[in-house]
């Protein structure tokens, strides 16, 4: 999927050596506010938004940066939060321990659905991956071991590594936040890394990757593997938080709204699916009253966003501050182009 | 200005663009009622590009192009169509999902004065003998033929023709040129896109030389004979 | 009476006359889909919601105008089809240059908007439509109701009807070529932008026609799109969306098969279709009626 902004590329090589301190400075103080959130912000909120920005941010790695859009990714999110609600509540996990379970059951479950689903290019791979969803669905309607309709509830927040405690909001807090970081990190260090151009390579015009000896199935279906395992990593965590695995982690509705935090955020912005979720999760908050509104608010969201705000909101940011740049260093005298 | 034999097209300043690339530089030419008028010249030099922008195919385009009077350089390809204009594209474009026969009536008739049907199977007897093939089951000829007929009935009278004789064997492009030659005596107007100066001169009345997207020089035919030596080193043939 | 691998042939061919029924939307719907798919490159999402609409419509018309199935047959689809077609010329015009993906994501919005004002209005539980056709005849090994009967041949009749229409017709032979090349057919003189706009038409018109249809069989609730519109893809995915016939074929098939499982392996009946598909993607990736891409 062709996207309009490619945010990766630096613009002279003067930007890029005065860029890079700016991008850690501005880390550092987003990290401090983060730290600093939760006396200002109910926790649990600033929890929920961490969780679903993990989860677009891995999922954005298929739609941003491999081109591919997933319609099944609640699979890995939901199926990671089961397994690691049963591998703490039924089999006495530690809280890491689940969450490693979660991961590992999302890393296999991305394997097998992406060798299906990588074999269709572009419209296909997402029905495949939609159609494959539900079929986890059904599955996880039917057996015992996810308590059907009612889900895994009352999930014990073990000590965490057996001695610390975590059953106390701000506490969990911190371990997320952690998560969430290293979540993050871990994506950004794929995009900037060669494998992650050869993704870049690969969505822009593949059949010049594959001429050019790189085997790119093999790169989707990495890609795909690492993107449901940080998904899985979302989900489970997000067990820890609501102590809570059902259904509706598991529904295309889930699919839907991953998908709609990305575009809304900016889908090839390292930052847009954050800021996506978090303005899409706030939003769920503020109109929880008002029932069915919320899927027709989601659903104009979605139109208004791919007919005329296709950048997202990071997305027109960045394309703003390109405009600017531009024409400062065009009257410094400096030929452009 | 008055004339006497005024122009049945009349392309003036036209520049066009794919994307971002700057592909026609104000091409500028006429094309007379009955002329055969061809323009020659090296792969990318924008002849096919003027044919598309013509028919109204090249999205980003300026300048003039007059029909009968008409100005059609803003208007959508079927509205150019039905002024009586119809294009024989270079890669023929029969369609696979559709019989010889179904190819052959797919274009609507826009005006009266088309061939009928019968008069179309006179000049290409193949066509009816290969009616309920599958389109692209034909010989490289034989569709090329069909992308010549297909546009003989719609009552078009400017027939934009590029590269028909393209990868096709020696008597199969006799061929085309003696029917080209017909076409010219029915009445129609030919304007030709060709690399092959020769196959050219046995049906053009005119040629005009396109080189980076503007026409640098025009050569009668009975002169073609003397410039030979010199067009075919341009041509690179 | 003759048992069958100890299933009585009652349940055994009540069960496949379910099974047919469900092919039929199936067929019909993944019809719909790949005529829309076919000339405007777009996984129309808003399929399931116009399905819904089309059964709602009939539900509308007789509880508020008190016009019965039979007018209902027409109009709903003629409706919810310009509903369709005014969606198409304002909304999804405008994505035809973009990735295709694009157009996917606008329908799937449409049919979040759609499904929400019906659950807003109408709640979610169903909403019943009477049996236009009650009774039934017997034949012996088993029970045939009358409106199932008339289910499965208006569908066949339906399907037969628009495969001949896009394989000898004419007017079919506009749209097999738009499909392959829109921009030559628009050189020719033909106007594809509105043949495109009318595709659209006919193919969610058809999508409320089978509402309409479902609207007796089944109850008539705002989600029994959603539900239905993933097993459609599934159905789409294993036929290939390249063929007419190959999409009436593969619903009908998969509907059978889906009534089979129902009978000997209850449990498995929700995800058969999906296990076809998983399989179908590791033989043959193309679908089953599909030429590779």
């Amino acid at each position: 999927m062709t996207t309009s902004s490619s945010t990766t590329a630096p613009v002279t090589t003067s930007a890029t050596s005065s860029r890079f301190p700016m991008t850690l400075v501005i880390g550092l103080i987003a990290v401090a506010l983060l730290l600093a959130a939760p006396f200002a912000v109910y926790p649990v909120f600033l929890m929920k938004v961490m969780c679903f920005a993990l989860f677009a941010c891995a999922f954005n790695l298929m739609l941003g940066y491999t081109g591919l859009l997933s319609f099944g990714h609640a699979m890995f999110f939901g199926g990671s939060a089961y397994i690691c609600a049963h591998a703490i509540k039924v089999l006495g996990f530690s809280p890491e321990l689940g969450i490693l379970a979660g991961v590992l059951f999302a890393a296999v479950l991305g394997f097998f659905a992406g060798l299906l689903a990588i074999r269709r290019q572009g419209i296909y791979f997402a029905m495949v991956t939609l159609a494959l969803a539900q079929m986890f669905f059904f599955f996880c309607l039917q057996a015992k071991f996810t308590g059907g309709e009612d889900g895994l509830q009352a999930v014990p927040r073990r000590a965490l590594l057996g001695f610390i405690d975590i059953t106390k909001d701000i506490h969990l807090y911190y371990f997320v936040l952690a998560i969430f970081l290293f979540g993050f990190l871990v994506i950004y260090r794929t995009i900037h890394s060669p494998f992650g151009q050869v993704l870049k390579a690969i969505r822009e015009n593949e059949p010049r990757a594959i001429s050019l000896g790189y085997r790119a199935n093999q790169y989707k279906l990495l890609a795909f593997v690492l993107s449901a395992a940080l998904a899985g990593l979302a989900g489970s965590t997000k067990v820890l938080v609501f102590q809570l695995a059902s259904l509706t982690d598991v529904a295309w509705q889930m699919s839907g709204e991953v998908i709609l935090m990305t575009l809304v955020g900016g889908m090839g912005t390292i930052l847009g699916p954050v800021v996506g979720a978090a303005v899409i999760v706030t939003m769920q908050n503020y109109l929880a009253g008002l029932g069915e509104w919320v899927l027709v608010i989601q659903g104009v969201i979605f139109v208004l966003a791919v007919s005329l705000f296709r950048r997202g909101i990071v997305g027109e940011f960045v394309a703003v501050a390109k405009y600017y740049h531009a024409r400062k260093t065009r009257t410094a005298g400096r030929a452009r182009k | 200005m008055a004339e006497i034999n005024p122009p049945l097209l009349s392309v003036k300043d036209l520049h066009g663009h794919y994307g971002e690339s700057h592909v026609l530089h104000g091409m500028t030419f006429d094309v007379h009622p009955g002329e055969v008028v061809t323009l020659l010249g090296r792969n990318g030099a924008g002849k096919t590009t003027t044919m598309r922008a013509i028919m109204g195919l090249l999205r980003k385009r300026a300048g003039s192009i007059r029909y009968e009077g008409t100005e059609t350089v803003g208007l959508a390809p079927n509205r150019i169509a039905r002024l009586g204009i119809a294009i024989c594209p270079e890669e023929r474009g029969i369609f696979a999902s559709l019989s010889v026969r179904e190819n052959l009536l797919l274009p609507p008739v826009v005006l009266p004065g088309g061939l009928s049907v019968d008069e179309i199977h006179d000049l290409f007897p193949r066509l009816e003998e290969r009616r309920s093939s599958q389109g692209t089951k034909l010989s490289g000829g034989e569709q090329q033929m069909l992308a010549i007929a297909r546009i003989l009935r719609t009552g078009a009278k400017l027939l934009l023709l590029d590269e028909p004789s393209e990868g096709l064997a020696p008597v199969i492009v006799q061929h085309i040129g003696k029917i080209i030659r017909d076409l010219k005596a029915k009445g129609f107007t030919v304007l030709l896109v060709e690399q092959n100066f020769h196959f050219a001169s046995t049906v053009a009345d005119r040629h005009y030389v396109v080189e980076h997207g503007r026409v640098v020089d025009m050569v009668e035919n009975d002169k073609i004979a003397e410039n030979a030596a010199r067009l075919e080193a341009f041509l690179g043939v | 009476m003759i048992e069958l691998l100890g299933i009585p042939p009652q349940a055994l061919f009540g069960q496949l006359l379910l099974g047919l029924i469900n092919g039929a939307f199936y067929a019909m719907l993944s019809l719909g889909l790949a005529v829309i798919f076919g000339l405007l490159n777009v996984i129309n999402f808003t399929h399931g919601a116009q399905y819904m609409m089309g059964a709602f419509g009939a539900w509308m018309l007789l509880n508020y105008a008190g016009i019965p199935f039979w007018g209902a047959l027409v109009i709903s689809p003629i409706l919810v089809a310009i509903v369709g077609m005014v969606i198409e010329r304002i909304l999804l015009r405008r994505l035809y240059h973009l990735d295709h993906l694009y157009g996917m994501l606008l329908t799937f919005g449409l049919g979040l908007i759609i499904e929400g004002l019906f659950r807003r209005q109408y709640g979610s539980s169903g909403l019943p439509y009477n049996n236009p056709l009650p009774g039934g005849t017997n034949l012996g090994f088993m029970f045939l109701p009358n409106y199932r009967a008339f289910v499965v041949v208006a569908s066949l009749i339906v399907c037969f009807a628009t495969w001949f229409v896009i394989e000898r017709t004419k007017l079919g032979s506009y749209l097999r070529a738009a499909t392959e090349r829109p921009d030559l057919v628009q050189a020719f003189g033909i106007d594809v932008p509105r043949m495109i706009t009318l595709t659209y038409g006919f193919g969610v018109g058809l999508a409320a026609l089978a509402g309409v249809l479902a609207a007796p069989a089944y109850q008539v609730s705002p989600t029994m799109g959603s539900s239905l519109i993933i097993v459609v893809f599934a159905v789409v995915v294993i036929g290939g969306m390249g063929s007419i016939m190959g999409a009436i074929v593969t619903g009908f098939g998969l509907g059978i098969v889906e009534g089979l499982t129902k009978v000997f392996y209850p449990e498995a009946s929700s995800t058969v279709i999906f296990v076809i598909m998983a399989l179908v993607l590791m033989v043959k990736p193309a679908g089953l009626f599909g030429t590779a891409k």
